[in-house]
């Protein structure tokens, strides 16, 4: 082994540099704290990126970071191939946005957070048990919870139809600004199939979407939480052959018969379109369609209701579409990312970002739900005033509780909106439960 | 002297290599490749790179940590969805260059009819569709086929016939996306067949026509004879190009209703991309690579057979 001899001009030399390096004065730049970069969810709705960017920025000059911020639309899934290019290429972002059970497909290169979310939670209390549960699906968690994008999916109803062809006033079950009446007890999937029927015979069909995109799942998945149906258990077990999933396959198959005959092809549009135009009596959505209304056909808009799910006999379930951010485990700046994320999320940031996006957007803790922004939307006045859960209504992630890596596939192959349509379209239950059965199998593959 | 004599010897042996390297370099062989060398590279790095590494990911488990052979394809032999995808890409494929030669053939002879003076307007309209991106007129057909604002249903309800659930229904979806298909890409077909057509010497239908032969015996005897490298070629490269469709499916159904619209390309990106299975989603990309190989060398051996005995 070859040793290197130090001389004494190497000493010198040595000596000279290590003196001029200690001695040398602290350069505080504007960017000190080094470089950190974000990859966003684009908001729909306008003005929700310009809140973000003034919480962010704020943040970073405070802490002397050079802060970039890209907004990645999920139009032709330019966000979802984002986050596969730089998952793949261990490069990019250092923190970007997740959605639905995204986090367990990424597990394996996302920096843990439980660091952050102790202290985001000590300022927020306690959180929706879905979001906890996909949050925390490697035993730890690996994403914070965001507030910005996360939403439910309730009824965006039509005042005038429900009034004049089911017969039910969804203002007086679901008063501005006040809590559900009793009224809104008799408001079940039941009473749904009824109003759902005479809606439809009266040529305004309830637009329930039923291809393979996040729209059918939610609504979907919360009718099969709403008749306690699951399709795999938590510990992976597949359950697709119970009476819960019987009966609620049974339900659909009528329900199947007052829905318009191309839902199976209908995407992430088409209902918000089948409610605009003015076909649609009902369809399952966030604020965006009424938002698109007001702008676009003012006369529906004013005749748009939002409110609280139908309720089944385990309850009563909202469709939760949350939204994640993520810190990638290749990140050249984690420690500033983790400050940013704890920035992002202190109380009264959510506010903004809520208020930024006209209500659009639902903080995850039950704590910041009482915020006002939701009561003075209109027209008509109070039309959101039950988009987050008020009453017995509590969120649902469709495809829970089976273990996320099998959820995630369950969600992507959109197995619950297929079963409907075979149901739908005259295949017998034991046929389409073989066929789930098969699938499933297929996606419990390690 | 023994010096000088080695100093000279040493100079011819750098003048002649000097020579020779000249002499490859005036060679015609060694400027082609040096002039096509860009672009092999450009091929090597966008093509066979991705390729290589698709079949590398192909051998990997769903988490991408260790080596599984060929188990990814076992795996989806045994998969009722794969079948059926197959079965719907080779539909869609050999429908859509069926029907895409068919109209092509007869809109080129149509188009070589048509006094010179006004071709090229015919020609230059004609390959609109061709010529559009076909993400954008796509979306321009899903917005026709659309559930609320379809404009053909709205033209079939004033004249009194039902709405038709064009995406909704498996075979109005299937037919719709071979549609599409179509009409993107007759204008190639038909553009490569005018071509062939426009070189057919006139001598040869002069003597047909002296042979007293009729419209289908001079069809049959010396259009389709003289156009038949043009046609298979043709067919060969759509084949493999509709094969490998992407975006017309997933613009106008997303493989929708029940996954019964599904070609290799979104069924792959569904289980690769928006499933995170990248593994399987590479095994199926890969599935149609030996069979369309087999294709093209079979029909490319055929031309350059007929080419060698002409």
């Amino acid at each position: 082994m070859s040793k290197k001899r130090i001389t004494r001009r190497r000493f010198v030399a040595g000596s000279a540099a290590a003196a001029a390096a200690i001695s040398a004065p602290h350069v505080s730049t504007a960017n000190a704290a080094g470089k950190l970069s974000l990859g966003l969810w684009d908001h729909w709705v306008p003005g929700g990126n310009k809140v973000m960017d003034d919480i962010a920025q704020e943040w970073a000059k405070k802490e002397k970071v050079d802060l970039t911020i890209d907004y990645l639309s999920t139009q032709g899934n330019k966000l979802l191939l984002t986050i596969a290019a730089e998952a793949q290429a261990r490069a990019g972002h250092d923190i970007m946005d997740f959605s639905a059970w995204e986090p367990a497909q990424y597990t394996r290169v996302l920096e843990p957070v439980g660091d952050v979310m102790k202290e985001v939670l000590a300022a927020n209390g306690p959180i929706s048990e879905a979001m906890e549960y996909i949050g925390t699906a490697s035993g730890t968690w690996n994403v914070v919870p965001s507030t910005r994008g996360s939403l439910i999916l309730p009824p965006c109803s039509r005042i005038d139809y429900f009034k004049e062809f089911a017969g039910i006033d969804v203002q007086a079950m679901y008063p501005a600004g006040k809590d559900p009446t009793p009224a809104a007890d008799n408001w079940t999937w039941d009473t749904f199939l009824s109003a759902a029927e005479k809606c439809h015979k009266a040529g305004h069909s309830f637009g329930l979407p039923l291809g393979a995109t996040t729209d059918s799942l939610d609504w979907v998945g919360a009718l099969f939480s709403a008749y306690g149906a699951a399709l795999v258990d938590a510990k992976g077990n597949i359950t697709v052959n119970s009476a819960e999933v019987r009966q609620v396959l049974e339900y659909a198959k009528r329900l199947y018969a007052f829905i318009p005959s191309d839902v199976a092809s209908w995407d992430n549009a088409s209902n918000n379109k089948w409610l605009i135009s003015g076909k649609g009596a009902l369809i399952f959505n966030p604020p965006s369609t009424w938002v698109v209304a007001k702008r676009d056909a003012p006369d529906v808009a004013e005749k748009l209701w939002t409110h609280a799910m139908p309720k089944g006999p385990k309850g009563r379930f909202a469709p939760l579409l949350p939204r994640y951010q993520g810190l990638w485990n290749f990140s050249k700046n984690k420690s500033a990312a983790k400050s940013l994320m704890v920035h992002m999320n202190q109380p009264d940031n959510i506010r903004k970002i809520v208020s930024g996006a006209a209500g659009y957007d639902i903080p995850p803790y039950q704590k910041l739900l009482d915020y006002k922004v939701w009561d003075v939307q209109g027209p008509p006045t109070g039309t959101l005033s039950h988009y987050p859960n008020r009453g017995d209504q509590r969120n649902s992630m469709p495809c829970a509780p089976a273990p996320p890596q099998i959820a995630s596939q369950l969600y992507t192959n959109a197995v619950m909106p297929k079963m409907i349509v075979r149901i739908g379209r005259g295949e017998s239950i034991d046929k389409t439960l073989a066929w789930a059965a098969t699938e499933i199998e297929g996606y419990s593959r390690q | 002297m023994v010096d000088a004599t080695m100093k000279s010897d040493a100079a011819a042996l750098r003048a002649d290599k000097r020579g020779s390297l000249q002499k490859t370099f005036q060679r015609k062989s060694t400027i082609a490749f040096l002039m096509t060398l860009p672009l092999i590279v450009l091929i090597a790095l966008l093509v066979l790179y991705p390729a290589i590494y698709a079949v590398h990911l192909a051998t990997l488990n769903k988490t991408m940590e260790r080596f599984v052979g060929l188990s990814n394809f076992t795996f989806l032999f045994k998969r009722e969805t794969f079948w059926m995808v197959v079965w719907q890409s080779c539909i869609f494929a050999i429908t859509a260059v069926f029907f895409k030669a068919v109209i092509g053939f007869i809109v080129a002879h149509l188009v070589h009819n048509i006094p010179d003076k006004g071709q090229r307007k015919w020609r230059g309209m004609l390959l609109v569709p061709w010529v559009i991106p076909p993400a954008m007129s796509t979306l321009a057909w899903l917005w026709l086929f659309d559930p609320s604002y379809s404009a053909f249903n709205w033209i079939f309800e004033r004249i009194g016939i039902d709405p038709v659930p064009w995406l909704g229904d498996v075979y109005w979806a299937r037919f719709c996306v071979i549609l599409v298909n179509v009409w993107i890409g007759a204008p190639f077909f038909m553009i490569m067949y005018l071509a062939a057509l426009k070189s057919v010497p006139d001598q040869l239908y002069e003597a047909a026509k002296i042979d007293g032969a009729n419209w289908w015996q001079t069809m049959r005897f010396v259009t389709i004879p003289m156009m038949r490298n043009i046609i298979m070629i043709t067919a060969l490269f759509s084949t493999i190009v509709t094969f490998a469709n992407f975006d017309i499916v997933r613009v106008l159904t997303r493989g929708d209703p029940l996954d019964q619209t599904h070609v290799f390309a979104t069924w792959a990106f569904r289980l690769g991309i928006e499933g995170g299975d990248i593994p399987l989603g590479a095994a199926i990309s890969l599935f149609m690579v030996p069979i369309l190989t087999i294709g093209a060398i079979f029909i490319l051996r055929d031309i350059v057979k007929r080419g060698n005995e002409a």
